[in-house]
């Protein structure tokens, strides 16, 4: 499997043909909702989901009580049981979880559309609530005795030797793709600096009116080389859901529907939670691949027709490799591409993460972006990408992953 | 540059089970070893309950030559982002050993600044703890 990666080979005969798939065309995102987004929310993570639920709900025209299925994270605390006791849901008849972290943001559309194209439910909602600031901090050992008692054989084989932390991590697969592909840190800031731009136009985002320059990128301090900290998330305490049902439904609801043209899922083999270190190549994404073969296998869509894009971006490298994975470009000329941020910014060739995505707007486990990328068909985005037909999506890297394009 | 460990802040131990167990407990001994497949011979890391190639189940464990490359590095440059029982700046490597097989460790005696991809390394053993002794590496010349 890994070696058809490498070939770049995707076996298309072995899959369904397009026309069988029951979500492309069929289904729809008809609401959106999410929190303010801030580093200590005040609140719990259960009530961050609520009202991220209710507001959802409420964008779409519709009523907690038509309500019937939900889609969480697995790495998630509020799960369907008390949320049906807090808002009064009265009838849920479709749950489901999605792993692997941020992987699961555009997995959860999946499942919620593979639920109303079947009929397993009529509304089905996919939130994530999270005090990931003012909690418990990705960023930050979460403290010795806990990461002791894990059960995650891999963690046996990095935490004695304090590899702790997420932007270490990714750090191991930076350090070896700027190696190969000759890829620089001015590169990296530009992807850094353009979404800083982005969010100081979007009044709800964490970097919101706080311009930087790419020499700041360059004085920010380094956390695990060769990532500063400019290249890390902003850690966000926040809640986003988002309302999937059939396109036919749709019809009738307030807002103007994000067609559901494909949401696929990805993974790879020889794979670790966030250190795959032990494949032939680790300079890449293999998940996204198969995630963004899948996609357009489905979609008949191919990358140039890509209107603007939200790439889950955790860290800054994460976008050029995925512009190599999802094909916008060629293997290694990621970082290029973003060099100097014209082709990234919302004028440019291939608009990227308009919000300011995780690195300036707020890290919600990818739930943001999907928003961002609803608002971009709707035309509401403070950043809008003038006459968007298609807008795609991407979840979290370096575990199993899943991709989501939407059409107008 | 050597790793200064925080007193009193224990260092994570792996979680040692029924596939790993040779492993860890080689290095009590000066030993790294990996696991070779006695019907196939393909030698693997990390352990696992069968051969990947053949699905064979007998275990079997070889000595390592010790020696190898780095493949990728990270230095862990901010104290509240890194291990906090371990001083900054430390490094963290990816080694390719001879053996075929790809190890992660920490990488003593050598300058962050001049680490380099390709860079001859091999193991020594650094008993850190009354139980823990960790394979790490060393620059080696060639």
């Amino acid at each position: 499997m890994f070696d058809q990666y490498l070939a770049r080979k995707y076996q298309t005969t072995q899959r369904p043909a397009p026309e069988a798939n029951l979500i492309k065309e069929k289904t729809a995102i008809v609401g959106i909702g999410a929190t303010e987004f801030s580093k200590n929310s005040g609140r719990s993570e259960m009530q961050m989901a609520s009202e991220a639920i209710l507001a959802a709900v409420e964008d779409a025209g519709l009523k907690i009580e038509d309500i019937d299925g939900l889609v969480k994270f697995a790495m998630d605390y509020t799960d369907e049981m008390h949320l049906v006791s807090t808002l009064g849901i009265p009838d849920l008849k479709y749950f489901a979880e999605c792993g692997w972290g941020g992987g699961a943001s555009c997995s959860t559309i999946a499942h919620a559309a593979a639920a109303v194209a079947t009929g397993a439910a009529n509304y089905v909602v996919c939130y994530r609530g999270m005090n990931e600031r003012s909690g418990n901090r990705y960023g930050r050992v979460p403290g010795v005795e806990r990461v002791m008692a894990s059960p995650n054989d891999h963690y046996g084989y990095i935490m004695p030797y304090g590899l702790a932390v997420p932007p270490s991590w990714v750090a191991m697969f930076t350090t070896r793709y700027m190696h190969e592909y000759g890829a620089t840190a001015e590169q990296l800031g530009w992807v850094s600096i353009v979404l800083r731009e982005n969010a100081c136009r979007n009044p709800k985002a964490i970097f919101y009116d706080k311009p930087a320059t790419i020499d700041d990128y360059m004085a920010s301090k380094m956390i695990a080389e060769p990532l500063r900290l400019f290249d890390c998330c902003v850690d966000t305490d926040g809640g986003c859901a988002i309302v999937v049902t059939t396109a036919e439904r749709a019809k009738d609801l307030k807002q103007t529907p994000a067609i559901i043209m494909g949401a696929t899922q990805g993974i790879a083999e020889q794979g670790e939670m966030m250190t795959s270190y032990y494949r032939p190549k680790i300079s890449c994404l293999p998940e996204s691949w198969y995630a963004g073969q899948e996609l357009w296998h489905i979609t008949g869509v191919t990358p140039k027709d890509i209107d603007v894009v939200q790439f889950y971006d955790a860290f800054t490298p994460l976008i050029p490799m995925q512009l190599e994975e999802y094909g916008f470009v060629e293997l290694g000329e990621g970082c290029v591409y973003c060099d100097g941020g014209e082709r990234i910014r919302p004028d440019g060739e291939l608009p990227c993460n308009t919000s300011g995505g995780h690195l300036s707007e707020a890290y919600l486990h990818g739930m943001n972006l999907i928003n961002e990328a609803v608002r971009q068909i709707r035309g509401t985005s403070t950043n809008q990408v003038q006459d968007v037909e298609l807008s795609m999506v991407t979840g979290g890297l370096g575990v199993p992953t899943s991709a989501l394009l939407l059409r107008r | 540059m050597k790793m200064t460990y925080v007193q009193g802040i224990p260092i994570l131990r792996p979680y040692i089970d029924f596939d790993n167990e040779e492993f860890w407990k080689a290095h009590q001994e000066g030993k790294l070893v990996f696991q070779q497949c006695k019907n196939c011979g393909l030698t693997v890391h990390r352990p696992r309950p069968m051969c990947p190639r053949c699905l064979d189940t007998e275990p079997n464990w070889v000595e390592s030559t010790g020696l190898g490359k780095i493949y990728s590095w990270t230095t862990f440059r901010y104290d509240r982002a890194a291990y906090p029982g371990i001083q900054v700046p430390y490094i963290v490597v990816l080694v390719d050993m001879v053996e075929g097989v790809r190890m992660l460790s920490n990488l003593e005696g050598v300058e962050p600044e001049d680490i380099e991809v390709g860079m001859p390394v091999e193991v020594f053993f650094d008993r850190v703890d009354d139980d823990l002794v960790l394979p790490k590496f060393k620059r080696r010349e060639t």
